[in-house]
């Protein structure tokens, strides 16, 4: 028997995502959605000037899937949402990869709006990941955190 | 025993993702912390004299002053860059 997922909706996971596929899903079965938002994060080529050949990302394996699911039950508890997802990828990504998915559905779309915000501004700052970036000659840098993120996480005011 | 785990840069500093220590002395995540930066001046600037030094214990954020008992898993890391 397999164990059953304690977190349904989010997914750390090594492969990639399809938006549709997961959006149709989301909706599935809820007939009073209005409004379905989708953040979708991807890999860039060039990060402090410098250009990246490889990210990579590392995570805390139960940690991890515990902050998301705390940060989704935040924005749940702050806005009238249907449903909400998160997927986000670990191990190696090229450029133009994608990283994370945050969609959300309510009935209007500003709680939707808001709620994606929220939860991506807080995963930011608070799910245990790390980037390690790898150049084209090889070399590699860990990310560092920025200030610009925890200042958009004190957005929220909690 | 204490698990303890090493993420990122940490992991590759200090050459090791995880150990186990004796339980017996260790109040607080202080006093781990105490015990590991002993081993020298890498542990001491990694950990203990890290002012961005991220604790976890048992999966939940943690601070120095954060209490531990036999059994729990310890995480040191640095602040998180995911998303």
């Amino acid at each position: 028997m397999t164990k059953e997922n304690p977190y349904p909706y989010i997914r750390v996971q090594k492969e990639d995502f399809d938006l549709s596929t997961e959006v149709k899903q989301l909706r599935a079965g809820h007939k009073d959605i209005g409004a379905v938002v989708s953040f979708v994060g991807t890999v860039r080529d060039i990060n402090e000037g410098d250009d990246i050949s490889v990210l990579e990302l590392e995570h805390y394996p139960g940690m991890t899937e515990k902050a998301l699911e705390k940060i989704r039950q935040k924005a749940h508890n702050r806005w009238p949402l249907q449903s909400s997802l998160i997927i986000h990828r670990i191990g190696e990504m090229k450029p133009c990869d994608q990283i994370v998915l945050v969609a959300v559905t309510s009935k209007h779309r500003e709680a939707a709006f808001n709620a994606a915000h929220y939860i991506m501004d807080y995963l930011k700052t608070n799910a245990p990941f790390w980037k390690k970036e790898t150049f084209p000659d090889g070399a590699t840098r860990w990310v560092d955190a920025r200030v610009s993120d925890k200042e958009a996480e004190s957005r929220w005011n909690v | 025993m204490l698990d303890i785990l090493y993420f990122a840069n940490f992991r590759e500093v200090l050459g090791q993702g995880q150990e186990q220590l004796p339980s017996d002395n260790f109040k607080t995540v202080d006093c781990v912390l105490n015990a590991l930066g002993e081993r020298g001046e890498q542990w001491k600037m990694a950990l203990v004299e890290n002012q961005n030094l991220q604790i976890a214990v048992n999966h939940n954020v943690a601070t120095r002053t954060t209490a531990v008992k036999p059994g729990d898993e310890i995480a040191f890391f640095p602040p998180v860059t995911g998303g």
